[in-house]
């Protein structure tokens, strides 16, 4: 394999022990993980592309380096409902529901119906206390309630990702992450309906030859 | 380029770019962020992307004609 010239985005893993480093210390640090959220909607809205996850994810390169390069992943083959459409749009609804629940408690904290919970839960079910990471702020409770509430979710998911990247291939969080689902979608919806064969690309064809915009050069 | 088969994007393709980065051709590129497309001139059917494609979408395929 030819060797490539390392670019600056090619570190960017170091972002994701970073972010749950600096969240377990502080849990208003989570209110950083709308980067992970934002950028890749506006890349896919502005760019018709992926190229964040192709290029910049964060996630997808440390998962890549743990299972790849160090070998924490058993490498054997995706399971075919883990891959399946029907899997991939329910997870993604299933996680923007949970997002929605999540706003819903920021709003009632908010509101004052209810008091900051200091915990974090894992895989939207167990409560870990977490009550080192906060120190009171200025700011508002709700935006405290909304940084625990993230960073849960921030850290389920990639725990979820750590479990499959174990278990099959080290980017089988890449298959079902809601947001590669979300601009894949994006991406569809901008590229239009492909007219040569009617088949809404389910493979590669000669029609796509040099409109790619992420090519492996360099 | 000689080579019996090439790699062929299926429809499980989520257009993440793994197999991208492991291409030693560079003949396998993302499309519009839909999905990944292989070079047929470039590509040697070697099966590395297919190996890293956490779908597994990839399929080596026989070339019809040789050249």
């Amino acid at each position: 394999m030819k060797n490539r010239k390392k670019h600056w985005y090619d570190y960017l893993w170091i972002v994701t022990p970073i972010y749950l480093g600096l969240g377990f210390f502080n849990i208003m640090f989570a209110w950083l993980g709308m980067i992970f959220f934002l950028l890749p909607l506006l890349i896919a809205i502005f760019n018709g592309s992926k190229l964040y996850c192709n290029r910049y994810c964060d996630r997808g390169q440390f998962l890549q380096l743990l299972g790849g390069r160090l070998g924490l992943s058993r490498n054997k083959p995706t399971p075919n409902w883990m891959r399946s459409k029907a899997f991939r749009y329910g997870f993604l609804i299933f996680f923007f529901a949970m997002f929605f629940q999540m706003l819903y408690v920021t709003y009632l904290v908010g509101s004052g119906a209810e008091n900051l919970r200091q915990v974090v839960k894992l895989f939207w079910t167990f409560k870990l206390p977490w009550n080192w990471a906060y120190h009171g702020t200025a700011l508002p409770l709700w935006a405290a309630q909304f940084a625990f509430g993230f960073y849960s979710m921030m850290l389920t998911s990639t725990l979820i990702g750590f479990i499959v990247m174990a278990l099959y291939k080290p980017r089988t969080w890449c298959v079902f992450c809601p947001m590669g689902t979300t601009t894949q979608l994006i991406c569809k919806a901008k590229a239009g309906s492909c007219t040569a064969c009617g088949g809404g690309c389910t493979h590669s064809c000669d029609v796509m030859e040099g409109e790619s915009e992420y090519e492996s050069v360099g | 380029m000689a080579s019996k088969k090439f790699a062929e994007v299926g429809e499980y393709c989520v257009a993440c770019g793994s197999c991208v980065k492991v291409c030693p051709r560079s003949a396998i590129s993302v499309w519009k962020g839909v999905i990944a497309r292989t070079d047929k001139e470039l590509c040697v059917g070697c099966g590395i992307c297919a190996k890293e494609c956490p779908a597994g979408a990839i399929t080596l395929q026989n070339r019809e004609e040789q050249i």
